[in-house]
Formats: C-alpha cells, structure tokens, sequence
C-alpha cells in the first residue's frame, strides 16, 4: 500500500527578552540552579504575574511577519496540571484568544519549489523548570530558573507531508525568529523546541490517520530521524494489522527509537480557564502599525533583492539570505570587496566548507567579512590569482592577519610583470622540447588536451605566483607563434 | 445529577487530594449538597450574555522589559522542605 | 486606653499624651489577658511590636507626623509578612515564614503602624465563622458560645474585645462585612483593585480585596488611607487617584438617594434585622437622605453561582501547595503522587478540600460551560442589576446578614447552610463594588449590621453615611461585657 505522511509542528520558542514573561527574574541561559528563579517564579503564597511588554511586542512581530491577524482582545488562561517543575500547578498560557491568529509561511524545498505551510495560531505562554534526573538518593532535582521564561507555542496547520519538509519547515521558522532578533535559536539551549504530530493515511485518503505527538526534539537531524522513526513504526503497526494509538512519545537519540511517555499518559484534563490574576490584553492598531513599520528585511523580501541589487541567481540568493547572520556577512564582504558576484561565491564555496568543517555558525566565522572583503579586493587588482587567494584565506583563518599581512609575509603576490612571465615561460618550453615539438604537431583537438600540461609546468615553477590570464595567452603566443 | 463515589475519587486524584476511604461518604454528600445549591444556577436565562471574568473589565498593564530581581536563593530554600545543591527535591520523576 | 479609636489614639500621640510604647504595651497586657477566651490571635509579635513602637516615637521624636504613626493594628494571617509566620490557620503553612512583605505590610509598616499580631480566620479564607481553622475556632466576645463570623473573624472579635482598636481582613464573599456585623464593628470592603493583592494569599483572584475593619467609620477612613493604592506588582491593582477618605466624613446627607432593594426582605430575613434595617433607614432620612424602592432581580442567583467561581479559582490558585517548595510536606512520600496527595490531603482541612473539589468538577472537561461559564454569565447580570440601581440611587442599603451570629458549630454539619448566611454579602464581590457593614442594633444580645454599598471607588460616600450616621446614634460605643 502506499502511504501519505501528515505532519504537523508546534514550535516552542524562547523569546529574547531581559527578563521573564511574567517577573523580572532574569532569563540567563546556563546559571547556576535556582538563583534566577523569583518570588513569582517559585509560585510562592501571594504572589502575582505581571506581563512583560516586551513579550508582547515580540509575539506581534512574528505575526506581522506570518501575514497573521493579530488578536486585538488577548486572554491568557490557567492550563492546570501537576508537575514538580510547574511551581503553581498550572501554566499561564493562552486557549481562546491567542496573540497571533492564522497565518502561513513559504518554504522553499530541496528541489527548489515553494511551498506554503499554514500556521493555525501562536500564542504566548510560560515555560517551565527542570528535572534533573540524575540519582539524589532516589530523588529528582528541581531548577526552576528557566521557569517563566516567555515562550511563543507556534502551531502549524497539518501542511507537511515527509520529515524534509518538516525539517525544511522548521529551519524556516528558525531564520524567521532569528531575522526578527525575537529568539537566538539556540536549539542546543533549548531556546527552540519541536513537538511533532505525525500520522499516516493511506495515499488518497481524505481523512487523517490516528496522530502521535513526538515532544521536545530538538535538533533539525534529531526532528527528521525522530519523524521517520515514527513513520515507519506507525506503517508497520498498520500493515500488521495494530492500530495506532494516540499517545505522546518521546524521541531518543541514543537508540534512535521513540517510546510511550507514562507519564504523560494519564487521561489530561487541564481545567483551562482565564487567569483571574491578568486581564485581556489589548492591542491597538497604532501599535500594530508602529511594530509593522520597524519590522526588519524579512527572507524573502530579501531574496527578492538580492536577485534584483546584486544579479545574483534565484538559488544564491535563497542560499544566502537563509539566516540573517549569512545575508549580512555577504552584504558586508560585498560592500568592501566591490563585486557581489565574487563575495558570494566565496561565502558560499570557501567560507561555507571552512564553518561547515569547524562545525560552527557564521556568527563565529575566523574570518571576518572585514578581512574577506578585503581580499576580494586583491583579487579583483589582480594581486591574488584564486589560488593565491585560497592560500591567504587559509592564512587568514588560521590568524595570521590581513590579506595585505599575509601575501607580505608569504611573498604571494601574483607575478604580472609581463617580461618575467615571459622569461619564465622560455625556461618551461626550453626544458620541454619534446612536448612543445608534439604539440605542434598535433591537431586542433589534442592540442586543446596539452596545453594544460604547458600551464601547469608553468605554475608550478612560478610556485603558484604567475598570473594564469597572462600565463594562457603569452603561452598560447609562443606555442603557436 | 448527583456524584458517585467513583466521581468524587476522580475529583480528588486531578486536584490531588488523598481522601481517606472513612470520610468518602460524607465528602460525597457534602458535594452533591453545595452542587445542589450550585444547579439552582442553571435555571437563569443567560443566552447571549457575555462571562464577566473581572468586575471592573479593565484591560493588562504591561511592565517594562527589565531585570529587577536577583538570587534569592539561600532565603528561599530556608523555606524548603527539601533541597540539595541548590534544587528542590521531589521523589523520582519518571518519564 | 483600650477603648480609644484610631483617630483619638492619633491625637493622644500627636499631643503626646501618651507614647507608642506605652499605648503598645497596655495592648499587649489586654492580648495577654483576654485572647484566651477569644483565640482571635495565631501569633502576638510582642518583641517586634514594641521595637516598631520605640521606631514610631523616634520618628515622631525627630519631627514626622501621621495619623498612623505609632497606632497598633493586627493582620489578618493571610497577610505575608517577612519574619513573622504566615499560616492561613492552615496545617498547610503552619511554620511558613514568608520571604516577603504583602504590600498592605509594607504600606503600613512604612507609615509607622505597630503591628501586635496576625489573626486567626477561617482556613484560607475559607468560611463565615472563624470555625475553619487549624488553630481552632474563635469566639465571639458578644457572646463567647457564638461565632464571630468569618472569614476574618480574629481582626473582627479583637477589635471587638477592645484587644486593639483596628485590624485589616479581607473579604472575598463578606469575610470583612459579615464579621463586622456579628461582633459591632464597621468594616469596610473596598473596590476591586483599590487595595494591592500582592502578598495577600489568594483564595478568589477575581473577588479578594483588602479592607479595614474597626469600631468607628473615621478609623475605617484613617486605616483605608494607608492601604489603599495603586500598586505595579499586582496587575488587577486600578490606578485611579486616591482620595482623602476623611475629608469627607462629615458631608451632609441632604438629598442624598438610599435604594432599599425589595429582593432584601426575602423569607430567609429575621425580621428583626428587618426592622432594624427601617429603623437605619428612618434615621438617615432625618439626615436628609431620601429612600428609593429599587429592584435587583438576580440576587437570588448570586449564591450559586458564587460557589462555583470562588472554588474554581481557589481550586486552582491552591494547586501550590504541593510540598515541594515550602509548606507541609508529608513524611515519607513513596512517589511524586503520594507526595502530593498525602501533603495536601494532611495539610489542608475539610472545607478547604470541599471547595478544591467543587472548584476541579467546575472546570473540568464536559461541565466547564455549564458551571463556569454559566456562572460567569449570571455574574454578568448581577453587575447589571447594579448598574442600572446605580442609574436610580447613590447607594443601596439593607441588611448585612440575614441572621445575627449562630453557636459555634450550629452550621459545621451542612456547609451549605453557613453558604446561605452570605445571601446580602456576596454580590458586592461579584461586580467589584465598595460595602461596608455599620452597627445598626442588637437581637437577642448579639450585634446586628446594616450594609451601605456604592458605584465603583466611592469608598468615601460609604464612610460618609456611615460617619454622619454613627454621630447621631451609639450602636458603635457599646462594648461587650467583660471585655
């Protein structure tokens, strides 16, 4: 039988602010346990939320940036459960009227086709501590630092249909809260967390397969592997003639498998109702309008323009506004190097393979758009032949200085003084008689085939310096004389 | 509709509340009195009537985006029946 | 010095008739003396009372001035206050030191209140009698077999007793008025957000407010003026300016429009309080004020769905209490579940886990929009009742409680019977309006009350029939004997 995947996404992610959505405990990832959490945070006897307006603000954007319509009349509500790393017994979230209502977001997929994912809501809410299972005595630890943390829950329409378009999906909604400065991103800290509802339906089926929700998995390689585990393990049940079970499980990487949560098993009756602590919060269309008008270049108003200001084809500019770290290293190398074809080249080829290679981000880069441009430069004064320059920006990377500092210290300026290119190309055909004999004896074809040899015999006794351009025409000069 | 035992054990394991089997009886009774109480309710005509959840129907004041509290935790753990290295202990979570 | 008023102990230290020490002092002998019979204190602060005393005439010394500088109150223990147990009258926070003042302590404290001690009061505000409690229960000292009314009957029978001349409460359902009635006080409910909830341990979120109670309608005033006040930390708190409450105690009456609903003189009324309701009513319009028959025609709905709201938010707004991070934690938990129910099963008391429980059956799922909901909506149309009374009359009078107070344990076997006692009270909590409960006469040696309600933040209109009221009759000076 062949199969269709559904699967929809609920994004979590932790919203930049100074302080927490509802105290003004600090959100510092990585401190030291239960010393950012406050009186509010702790859930103690008396104490009361106040809402933080910069979590608004940022919610805002996000919708603005979905094409969503933003709730004017904003309720939250009490979601109770108990749960050691839920102070209050409830978490202060949102059910009938989110910040953000229906949008959707394009993505574009590995074959280059756009595709639109609805985004059903997103709504604000707090997020929780931590247990931290590691053995006291029998007994789990709380920290409830990152207890109140501001969250945006972005929920998606059930739009994808394999774990690519999921993770595509994902990285999009990754770059877009990092362009709009509302998230870092940061998936190892858990500053963006995916629960993945996944289910399966036979193809041309019209109604939905029994879903399984995967909590919390939190890499792109994790978030795909996770939902293909799943996929195959609700197919087999099926052909096997099981029946899927609605249920959450949760993703191990160690063992690659996913596995029924217990806990989370238990029939779940949240007792939503409005928090009486908050009132509704409202947005007024000037704000709206004031967010709208300091939204910053989104992906694809920016691949748009990168088309249009630097010539560059559809997939470049795709490739390189994918996080708003890359577009502005590109523009910046651009900027100083004079000739944005050549600067994203170089970002995309050399200094992709170099972050891609060290395993870090572009924000980490060890050659700075500074010192990249730089080099474009003596490049394009044909200084650096691209050899050359190859060896300056290895140089470069491993520190040691400016492109100018390097082709110094190396002696790597390009040789272009036509008289020495001249000399030096004598010596290689006076040493290679017969092959110059041969190759003039040959016909149009095989000489196509030779003259490589001649070039190359040439560079090499340049070591690398000489000018190729001058190099193929004073060769072709005295070959064919 | 009145509560059976069986409800009111439900009742009592969401809001986490150890009820002895001796006093389920009463607590039974005692909640399909005030419910009885409570359904005199259903009578009122409401239709269309929006919930009122605030009397006073104002709208959220927002707070600045700002860090005004600091580690505490030494006076708060004072408080706690159980802590060590700083964290709250519970009997083991299972996941 | 026991019987002064606030506003005469503000004198006597101004004049420096007597010091804050002193007066401190003779008040902790009469706590020391008289609370035995009443248990209307879970901790007396003696040490700390005295050493906020010699504060206050230091300060008063070096030149301050106050109406508050110096003068005694007692918090009702639901109050936190940092160093000083705040127990509810729960097993549950029976040795729990908040780490933080409420902000009605810090208001206080600032204005160099002396505070003796924190007062017992129905488990977590729960109840109409001060039975509720894991200090046991309080005594009314009008008649020691008898309750105080609650939930704030400690403020309410050490006021009463003379132990102190005033105490703050709050008042979720009637917890301030109804114990001001039975004991012969002036107690006084304020707007909705007129007074910071911040460390003031919830119960309802919606229907909690802080208010004074004491013997006079001028103490009401002085008392208010120090609590009342925008605050950032509680997001339900009003930023609307703060009047000067005593500055318009003494405003005619004249012409002034008193609606008296006729839902009021319902069956469940003891038609003596009926008549000392006409008997306030008569008086006041010797004053000037002029009576308008007025109609509320959802009161009878209001008991019903008052039950469902208060627990649901009390039901959730008690889920922390888990023994995790402070309070009672049972010994030995063999799980996570065991640890929560065994902690909250011991830690709380019966009333406490009755209203959890109706409050969890309200929300949950299938019976959320015909409990919560429908409540929600009723509470809709009793704030409507009100503001199309309001359209009428400047305020609405009638009896605070239907009956006077009942023995000690007359009500404990059917709660619903003591629930039925806050019929006039309760309805104020629902639209958020201003009440206050004034002593109107006495049935059978127990003390009766009228309540005066009023439009949103017209406190001062309350305390100013109150006041002129209290200047031409004596309800208020009487004293219960051996106190």
């Amino acid at each position: 039988m062949q199969w269709e995947v559904v699967i929809g996404l609920e994004i979590h992610t932790q919203l930049a602010t100074q302080s927490k959505i509802f105290s003004g405990s600090a959100t510092t990832f990585g401190s030291e346990p239960n010393t950012q959490a406050s009186l509010v945070d702790l859930g103690m006897p008396g104490v009361l939320p106040v809402l933080n307006a910069e979590a608004v603000r940022m919610a805002v954007m996000f919708g603005l940036a979905v094409g969503a319509h933003i709730g004017q009349r904003n309720v939250f509500a009490r979601k109770n459960y108990f749960y050691p790393d839920l102070p209050k017994g409830y978490q202060i979230s949102q059910m009938d009227h989110p910040v953000v209502g229906k949008g959707y977001l394009d993505i574009t997929l590995e074959d280059g086709t756009i595709k639109r994912v609805g985004i059903t809501r997103a709504h604000l809410e707090e997020d929780a501590g931590k247990s931290l299972h590691e053995d006291f005595n029998g007994a789990t630890g709380i920290d409830l630092n990152r207890a109140g943390t501001p969250l945006l829950e972005i929920v998606s329409e059930p739009d994808m249909r394999s774990a690519k378009e999921a993770v595509a999906y994902v990285k999009a909604i990754h770059a877009l809260v990092r362009y709009l400065g509302i998230c870092d991103g940061n998936m190892a800290e858990g500053s963006l967390r995916c629960d993945c509802n996944v289910s399966v339906r036979p193809k041309g089926q019209a109604e939905f397969g029994t879903r399984c929700e995967i909590k919390n998995v939190n890499s792109f390689r994790f978030i795909e592997r996770a939902i293909n585990h799943e996929v195959q393990r609700q197919i087999e049940l099926i052909e096997d003639g099981g029946r899927v079970v609605q249920e959450t499980r949760l993703y191990d990487p160690n063992k690659d498998v996913t596995r029924s949560m217990r806990s989370k098993e238990e029939a779940n009756d949240y007792r939503y109702f409005p928090d009486p602590d908050l009132l509704p919060v409202v947005i007024e269309d000037a704000f709206i309008e004031q967010v709208r008008s300091a939204l910053p270049e989104l992906p694809p108003q920016k691949v748009e323009r990168f088309q249009r200001q630097y010539g560059l084809s559809p997939y470049d500019a795709a490739v390189l506004a994918a996080s708003r770290e890359q577009a502005d290293y590109f523009e910046a190398v651009a900027a100083i190097g004079g000739d944005a074809k050549l600067a994203a080249n170089w970002v995309m080829v050399e200094l992709g393979s170099l972050l891609n290679k060290l395993g870090i981000d572009i924000d980490q880069a060890p050659v700075s758009a500074e010192l990249l441009g730089g080099m474009l430069l003596r490049i394009r004064d044909n200084t650096l032949s691209g050899k050359l320059a190859k060896m300056v920006f290895e140089a470069m990377a491993a520190g040691e200085g400016n492109a100018d500092q390097v082709i110094e210290a190396k002696g790597l300026k390009q040789v272009t003084d036509s008289g020495a290119i001249e000399t030096l190309l004598d010596e290689v055909l006076a040493a290679n008689t017969q092959q110059v004999e041969q190759y003039r004896a040959a016909d149009e074809a095989k000489r196509a085939k030779m003259f490589g040899f001649f070039v190359g015999q040439a560079m090499k006794a340049s070591k690398g310096k000489a000018n190729p351009g001058q190099v193929n025409e004073w060769l072709k000069r005295k070959l064919e004389g | 509709m009145a509560l059976e035992r069986s409800d009111v054990e439900k009742i009592a394991h969401l809001a986490r509340l150890g009820l002895n089997d001796a006093d389920l009886p009463r607590t039974t009774d005692a909640l399909n009195s005030i419910l009885g109480l409570v359904d005199q309710m259903q009578a009122v005509d409401t239709q269309g009537i929006a919930p009122l959840a605030h009397p006073l129907e104002a709208s959220q004041r927002l707070r600045p985006d700002q860090v005004t509290e600091h580690n505490q935790r030494e006076a708060y753990q004072a408080i706690a029946p159980a802590t060590e290295n700083g964290l709250y202990l519970v009997p083991k979570v299972i996941e | 010095m026991h019987e002064l008023t606030l506003a005469q102990i503000a004198r006597g230290l101004a004049d420096k008739t007597f010091s804050s020490e002193e007066l401190t002092g003779a008040l902790l002998a009469r706590i020391a003396e008289h609370d035995g019979r009443l248990n209307s204190f879970i901790s007396v602060t003696a040490e700390r009372a005295l050493a906020q005393a010699r504060a206050a005439d230091a300060r008063r010394a070096s030149g301050e001035t106050g109406a508050l500088l110096g003068a005694p109150v007692a918090h009702k223990d639901l109050f936190c206050t940092h160093g000083v147990r705040t127990t509810c009258a729960s097993r549950m926070l029976e040795n729990f030191e908040a780490p933080y003042n409420a902000t009605v302590v810090e208001k206080l404290d600032a204005a160099g209140m002396v505070t003796l001690g924190k007062t017992n009061m129905d488990e977590f505000a729960m109840g109409s009698a001060s039975e509720n409690s894991h200090f046991g229960p309080v005594k009314n000292p009008w008649n020691l077999e008898h309750v105080p009314g609650g939930s704030s009957g400690g403020s309410a029978a050490a006021v009463a007793a003379r132990l102190l001349p005033a105490s703050t409460g709050t008042d979720t359902g009637g917890s301030i008025r109804q114990p001001a009635a039975f004991t012969n006080l002036t107690g006084l409910k304020p707007t909705y957000g007129r007074v910071s909830r911040w460390g003031m341990i919830a119960y309802a979120s919606s229907l909690d407010q802080g208010g004074p109670l004491a013997r006079t309608a001028e103490d009401c005033a002085l008392l208010l003026q120090g609590m009342a006040g925008f605050d950032p930390k509680d997001s339900t708190s009003i930023d609307e300016p703060v009047p000067d409450f005593s500055a318009g105690l003494n405003t005619s009456l004249e012409g002034l429009s008193i609606g008296v609903p006729k839902e009021y003189f319902s069956p469940g009324l003891d038609p003596r309080i009926g008549d000392a309701v006409q008997a306030t009513v008569a008086e006041l319009q010797k004053l000037g004020a002029r009576v308008v028959d007025i109609s509320l025609p959802n009161l009878g709905h209001a008991i019903p769905a008052y039950y469902v709201i208060a627990p649901a938010e009390a039901s959730s707004n008690l889920s922390r209490f888990d023994g995790v991070r402070f309070g009672y934690r049972c010994e030995h938990p063999a799980d996570l579940t065991d640890l929560y129910k065994r902690s909250r099963g011991e830690g709380f008391g019966a009333e406490v886990q009755r209203r959890i429980m109706v409050g969890t059956y309200a929300l949950s799922a299938g019976y959320y929009d015909a409990y919560y909901v429908k409540a929600q909506q009723v509470r809709r149309l009793i704030k409507n009742d009100f503001m199309a009374a309001f359209e009428q009359v400047d305020v609405i009078l009638g009896p605070t409680t239907p009956n006077p107070a009942w023995k000690i344990g007359a009500k404990s076997a059917d709660p619903v019977a003591a629930y039925l006692e806050d019929f006039y009270t309760i309805t104020a909590n629902m639209a958020g309006l201003p009440g206050l409960s004034m002593p109107a006469g006495f049935v059978d040696g127990l003390p009766v009350g009228v309540q005066l309600l009023a439009p949103y933040f017209q406190e001062g209109r309350l305390l100013n029939v109150a006041h002129r009221y209290q200047q031409v009759t004596d309800w208020h000076r009487r004293s219960p004997e051996g106190f």
